[in-house]
């Protein structure tokens, strides 16, 4: 392996060493709001003809897995380096910016997946799902995967203790990825609502899943995958420029 | 072509005291040479600026003007190489809790794209005295065990050129010989080393130059032996209950009930025995010893005890 392969593979053996709070901790969170809001709401809420309601928040709770644990990923490998003061054991290496980025998003696009496959395939047990456009499950699930795990860096690299790292995810991520449609269609909420919702773009992530697994969403695809490419690309930018610079990292 | 180049290097910080976008000079117009092979000792008191230009050598840091170079590469311009050819033992104690020892220093020859290094890794580990500790988490080590890994760590790619930033700091006597052990045996190899240090002994005992920092300049600047021969050449020291009186006061260096007087003849250690006894006072324990490093660095210390001054110095490769 050479340097940002070993960096990536670190990355990826740090979440996998404690794979029962990294993985199996969100996969069984996930389950516990399908179980609950499925049964609850399953005889009351239609959002699709052929759709279920326990089917329609597969894709949602998949992807807002998905979305806080890629953030979660390079947000605290970062903000524990750096509280710790191991980050020098990195920032001693040859490794470039661009190094960097590639092995902190990449692993962080690893365990996105990997949570948000382990919520598809427990939730298969429980209500049928279809793949009505596999490539946009896939391009969805990446991107949504790699912007949040860019997003991540960018906080680790802000954040100088754990309650600014949190104060960001509570604040930030956690109403936007619970506003964005996971247990319903924004066409249900009132119309400033469904205003605000057109401006997160979380809600086009989900929406764009959702559309790869039923074939009908609440908005065209192709603008869900430009919102979200363009986003993507947009924390992709700030990203480098801020690890070039080595912003709160190198004085 | 130097192993190390400092070339007329200074940082600013913003003065955390002054009145706002006021800077205060941690290094100020630094140029120093190491050459290749040398075992150099960088000593100065708290907050001289001995870890800022290691920080700045090792790329942590960007000088506010100036350049270094690491064997010809430039820390910031040809940063990849430079950090190649360069081995860093942190000061301060960190570890990743994720990993044990083997673990981690694979991971850290990784990073360089060194491969198949599990023989260097071994010998260092043997070296070192960790090798029944490969599998430990680092969580599990003590102190000087994690000091240890931290030289592993910084030698794992096998760089000429190790820089060591008060590695023993609160470790025991027989870590400290293991350590300088290996270490020697590194330099005797053609490893250059630079050292910082508070123990000023060790830098006596393992240095072949030496320089000295104050307020983020050099106020010495020599070989070790020449230092030692310019100092003045013995100490007269004693034991002594009672307070000295303030003139005799001020030309000693008194801990407790220890007394040091620089003294270069007999004369000289009459007329201070026998300004004790004026003062009433009895001089237990009298010996003379000859000059430490510790002397010679206190005795500069003390001349340069005012506004930085310019450098007293030698002209092998350094200016200031």
């Amino acid at each position: 392996m050479n340097g940002w392969q070993t960096l990536l593979y670190k990355e990826i053996l740090r979440f996998w060493k404690v794979a029962f709070q990294t993985i199996a901790g969100p996969v069984l969170t996930a389950m516990l709001y399908l179980l609950i809001f499925g049964h609850a709401l399953e005889d009351h809420v239609k959002v699709y003809d052929q759709v279920s309601y326990t089917a329609f928040l597969v894709p949602g709770l998949a992807m807002m897995s998905l979305l806080q644990n890629a953030f979660a990923n390079s947000s605290s490998s970062l903000i524990m380096s750096k509280v710790m003061g191991n980050l020098v054991f990195i920032l001693l290496t040859p490794l470039s910016y661009w190094h960097w980025f590639v092995a902190y998003v990449g692993a962080a696009v690893v365990r996105g997946l990997v949570v948000g496959a382990g919520v598809f395939v427990i939730a298969a047990f429980f209500t049928h799902i279809s793949f009505a456009q596999p490539v946009f499950i896939f391009l969805f699930a990446v991107l949504g995967a790699a912007m949040m795990g860019t997003l991540g860096l960018i906080a680790g690299l802000w954040a100088e203790k754990f309650d600014q790292l949190a104060a960001f995810q509570n604040f930030v991520i956690m109403p936007m990825t619970f506003l964005s449609g996971v247990f319903y269609s924004i066409h249900s909420l009132p119309p400033f609502w469904q205003i605000v919702s057109h401006c997160n773009p979380f809600f086009y992530m989900i929406d764009g899943l959702r559309y790869g697994f039923f074939g009908v969403s609440d908005v065209s695809p192709w603008l869900s995958l430009s919102v979200v490419g363009s986003a993507t690309l947009l924390t992709f930018g700030i990203a480098l420029y801020l690890l070039r610079t080595g912003y709160k990292i190198r004085s | 072509m130097p192993a190390i180049s400092f070339q007329s290097i200074s940082k600013a910080y913003a003065s955390p005291k002054g009145p706002p976008g006021s800077k205060f000079l941690a290094v100020d117009q630094v140029s120093l040479d190491i050459e290749q092979g040398e075992f150099f000792g960088l000593l100065g008191p708290n907050g001289a600026g001995k870890t800022t230009m290691i920080s700045m050598l090792a790329g942590l840091t960007r000088p506010s003007t100036g350049s270094v170079s690491v064997l010809g590469s430039d820390v910031q311009r040809d940063y990849a190489q430079a950090r190649r050819k360069l081995g860093v033992v942190p000061q301060e104690l960190v570890f990743d809790p994720f990993f044990n020892i083997r673990e981690a220093l694979r991971i850290q020859s990784g990073y360089f794209g060194v491969r198949n290094n599990e023989a260097w890794i071994d010998e260092l580990l043997e070296s070192l005295g960790l090798a029944d500790k490969a599998q430990a988490n680092m969580r599990q080590l003590s102190g000087g065990m994690k000091r240890r890994f931290l030289v592993a760590q910084a030698l794992v790619h096998k760089p000429p050129v190790i820089v060591l930033d008060e590695p023993t700091a609160g470790v025991d006597v027989e870590l400290r010989q293991t350590l300088w052990q290996f270490i020697a045996k590194l330099n005797k190899q053609g490893h250059t080393v630079l050292l910082t240090t508070h123990y000023l002994e060790e830098a006596e005992a393992l240095c072949g130059r030496i320089a000295m920092l104050k307020s983020g300049r050099i106020v010495a600047l020599d070989h070790t032996s020449e230092l030692l021969k310019a100092a003045s050449s013995n100490v007269l020291r004693f034991k002594v209950e009672g307070t000295l009186p303030e003139a005799l006061r001020s030309q000693a260096r008194v801990t407790g009930r220890i007394v040091q007087f620089p003294a270069h003849d007999a004369l000289e250690i009459e007329r201070y025995l026998a300004a004790v006894r004026e003062a009433g006072l009895h001089a237990e324990d009298v010996e003379i010893r000859k000059a430490d490093l510790e002397d010679v660095f206190l005795d500069v210390m003390q001349k340069h005890s005012g506004k930085a001054a310019p450098p007293v110095a030698d002209t092998a490769g350094a200016s200031a």
